[in-house]
């Protein structure tokens, strides 16, 4: 353990950190464009310059591990000095156009230029200018601005795994830019932004539309994936201008999808903001009184065995609990959140949750995916195996769909009989699972959305059982979800019903719920549809009582490793709408089955008698090991591809300009869409 | 002594005399009053009066929507939104300044890079309403166009002090 001195303090880190890692420690700020603790270090910008001891020039401190006894000045005259060399070279191009500038604000290289450089210029030749490159509909490139920190090359190549950005020329001409003219077909190209330091990559959505300082930031989740990423949504005046990662280690690391931070503006497009009765036929605008007063009439003594109710991806814990609790006191006893179809056994909450946890997929040492495409279903899953996959070049076998996964797999099948052979201890995969110390299985929704489902669920339980991944120390077995309200869901027991049984019903309630085959809806059913987005059940609907969006009011969500999580109200919803729980409160109060909780404390409260463990936030669930799933005979059929459209999930997605435009340039044509050139 | 003083200037009326002088001295002298509407005061080229969005000569506006204006107003009288124009410069779609609000400070200028949003020379836009004192880009830029080279020809003066 090297003991050093930083600015007259002493220190003891860990072998092989950094000096810049160890000033951190210390909560002294050293400048940096190129250093990023998540990526590897290049030391190209020289920001970084410290004065060690005895060495003769200045160090970069990024790239220097600690020695013992060391002595470094991090506010030396030769270390301010070599700093303020480094920032006027790296001044004489960098245009100054700051007003017009997006990362104006929060621009590292102006906030480090204040603080650390001339106040004037003593360049007076020509300015070099560079062409900007066309990256797709996100990313906005002004490469002028550029300062070649090489940032977005690592990001790339190390955590987004597509090597399109690379470092073109020497000197003078050096630029960033696809060697070829292309766009960045990442999940994760979004983060590029973020990473850099200054405004060469910015956001094209939100082009010029707001100033850092004008916005209110507030913490919040997202709910397009099961991954539960924690992500910081920026308003101004009541409306969401962008979203932003907030760092969780233990979820997103600093990262986001595209698609979480990119659909806002589906927020903005096609939302219910009053309720609505069908009348003649037709969906006609009405009050609250007159939606309620429609829903008592129509149910009025119909039995509670004849009524269903079901949730879909996006709902909160807090409506589901208050949903599910109106409907017991009405008698209804059809509950379901599985809207795909998907069969597992919910019995056991280790059969169908996230158990290695995504971080403690950094331990395991062999990956079996199954019936899934992780880089589509969770992103940063994804990015999680890559990672690992980085750094200890494991082994990765998949059974299901092709997909295209940024690190190498090997193929092993593509359906039951595959994972049955490997069951039985055969197959080419088996020596790999046998001899890993820490073997992970994932299993997706593409091999659970069918009629054998429990069999495949109970077979996926064998070959972990087979190849020992449960044991004390390490929980191998895992259920990757889709939905960011499934696993809440289930932990809150909605789910029994079966979704064949739905068209006989009488009534049926759906909270937040588009995807609902029409074929699983009776001709006469009377459809209640809570939700915020006039999507494709809203159509169906006989009443549409208006709701919250994910930004719009305090929620609760569970991930698919069962962390509870909550998210803050950012904005107001619009119009009449309002928040999930507080609807199914009002309207328990007008059919005589007043719920018996007022405010969200109280709410939260009865979440917690439900399922402890929802008073436990921010930790993945720990599940005992029992046996589930059903012994059967599996079907034949390949696994299928549970997520299509990566941008287009749910109703938000599906109402986003900027994610229609994603699907056109990525999704709908495989060959490489118009570029600039 | 001075009952007799008193007396004597009470007889002479001196005082009388001198007052009426002093004012028989400033009827020969030049008028200080000016006759308003049609006679003004001069001002200096740092006066700041009504606000104005000024242009380039080939017609452009100049305001490319950094918000910095915005940022310092200490009333908060000046509202912007911005988006790209159809060539890709950033510009406002709205700038808005309540002119009720303004304490004419002068910081908006002082901020603006571009030297776009500009207080002139003018201090005559007394309205009957307050609404028509709530500006919008389209009456800033007329006011630009109407003022150009007077406040162009202030700037200039102004220039060499900053």
């Amino acid at each position: 353990m090297p003991k050093l001195t930083i600015d007259g303090m002493e220190v003891t880190v860990e072998p092989g950190t950094s000096i810049i890692q160890a000033a951190e420690q210390l909560g002294i700020e050293v400048p940096r464009f190129c250093y990023h603790d998540k990526l590897s270090v290049p030391a190209n910008c020289r920001m970084c310059l410290v004065e060690v001891e005895k060495s003769p020039k200045p160090v970069a401190s990024c790239a220097m591990p600690c020695a013992d006894g060391m002595n470094v000045f991090t506010k030396s005259p030769l270390a301010q000095k070599a700093r303020k060399g480094v920032m006027e070279m790296l001044l004489v191009n960098h245009p100054l156009d700051c007003p017009i500038c997006d990362q104006g604000g929060e621009c590292d290289l102006q906030d480090q230029a204040v603080a650390y450089g001339f106040d004037r210029s003593r360049y007076r030749e020509e300015k070099r200018a560079v062409k900007d490159k066309e990256l797709g509909p996100l990313v906005k490139t002004v490469m002028t601005r550029c300062i070649h920190c090489t940032r977005c090359v690592r990001f790339g190549d190390e955590i987004a795994g597509v090597d399109d950005m690379g470092v073109l020329n020497r000197g003078e001409h050096l630029e960033i830019g696809t060697y070829v003219e292309q766009m960045v077909n990442s999940e994760l190209s979004g983060n590029l932004i973020d990473v850099c330091p200054v405004g060469a990559l910015t956001s094209k959505p939100y082009a010029f539309t707001a100033r850092p300082w004008e916005l209110r930031k507030v913490d919040s989740l997202d709910v397009f994936d099961a991954v539960g990423s924690n992500i910081r949504i920026d308003t101004r005046g009541g409306a969401v201008m962008r979203i932003q990662p907030r760092l969780n280690e233990e979820v997103n690391e600093e990262w986001i999808s595209d698609k979480v931070r990119f659909s806002w503006d589906g927020l903005k497009q096609g939302r219910l903001d009053t309720p609505y009765v069908r009348k003649d036929g037709k969906l006609q605008p009405a009050s609250w009184g007159e939606a309620f007063g429609a829903i008592a009439d129509r149910i009025a003594g119909l039995s509670g065995q004849k009524m269903a109710a079901v949730v879909g991806d996006t709902a909160d814990c807090e409506a589901i609990v208050a949903l599910k609790d109106l409907m017991t006191a009405l008698g209804c006893n059809a509950f379901e959140c599985r809207t795909d179809g998907a069969q597992f056994d919910t019995a056991v909450p280790a059969g169908w949750l996230f158990n290695t946890t995504i971080a403690g997929l950094e331990d395991a040492d062999a990956i079996l995916l199954v019936g899934t495409n992780p880089r589509t279903e969770a992103a940063l899953v994804n990015a999680r195996i890559r990672k690992t996959w980085l750094a200890k070049r494991i082994k990765i076998g998949l059974i299901g769909a092709q997909c295209d996964l940024n690190y190498p797999v090997k193929y092993l099948g593509a359906g039951a009989e595959t994972l049955e052979e490997l069951a039985a201890g055969k197959g080419a995969f088996a020596e790999v699972l046998k001899g890993a110390k820490n073997p992970v299985i994932i299993l997706g929704m593409g091999a659970l959305r069918r009629a054998d489902g429990m069999a495949i669920h109970a077979l996926a339980r064998k070959v972990a059982e087979t190849y020992n991944m449960v044991r004390e120390d390490w929980n191998g077995f895992n259920l990757l979800h889709t939905a960011a309200s499934r696993v809440g869901a289930l932990m809150l027991g909605f789910t029994g019903g079966n979704l064949e049984k739905m068209p006989s019903a009488q009534m049926l309630y759906l909270l937040d719920c588009d995807d609902v085959p029409a074929d699983k809806i009776g001709k006469d059913t009377f459809v209640i549809y809570q939700g915020h987005h006039g999507d494709k059940a809203a159509a169906r609907a006989d009443v549409i009582l208006p709701g919250a969006a994910y930004t719009e009011k305090n929620a609760t969500y569970v991930n698919t490793e069962g962390r509870v999580q909550t998210a803050r109200q950012a904005v107001f919803p619009p119009g009449e709408a309002r928040e999930d729980w507080k609807i199914i409160r009002a309207l328990s109060e007008l059919l005589a089955k007043t719920l018996p909780y007022d405010d969200i404390v109280q709410v939260r409260a009865r979440l917690a008698a439900v399922n402890p463990a929802f008073a436990e936030v921010n930790q993945p669930l720990k599940a005992e090991w029992k046996p589930f799933g059903a012994e059967g005979k599996a079907d034949k059929a390949p696994f299928a591809v549970a997520v299509e459209n990566f941008y287009q999930t749910d109703s938000v997605t599906r109402a986003s300009k900027t994610m229609a435009a994603c699907t056109a340039s990525f999704v709908a044509n495989a060959t490489p869409a118009k570029t600039g050139t | 002594m001075s009952f007799l003083d008193q007396t004597a200037r009470g007889f002479l009326m001196t005082e009388l005399v001198k007052g009426f002088t002093l004012t028989l001295k400033y009827m020969f002298k030049p008028k200080v009053t000016i006759n308003y509407p049609f006679e003004k005061g001069p001002i200096s080229p740092r006066f700041r009066g009504e606000h104005a969005l000024r242009r380039y000569p080939n017609g452009e506006e100049r305001c490319i929507a950094c918000k910095l204006c915005e940022a310092i107003c200490p009333a908060q009288a000046i509202t912007i939104e911005a988006e790209p124009r159809d060539d890709g410069s950033r510009r406002t779609t709205r700038y808005d300044i309540d002119m009720t609000k303004c304490i004419y400070c002068g910081l908006c200028q002082e901020a603006c890079p571009v030297d776009a949003i500009v207080e002139g020379p003018n201090f005559e836009f007394a309205t009957e309403t307050r609404e028509e004192l709530y500006y919008n880009k389209q009456k800033l830029l007329d006011n630009g166009d109407r003022w150009e080279a007077q406040i162009a020809a202030n700037l200039e003066a102004d220039a060499p002090y900053r």
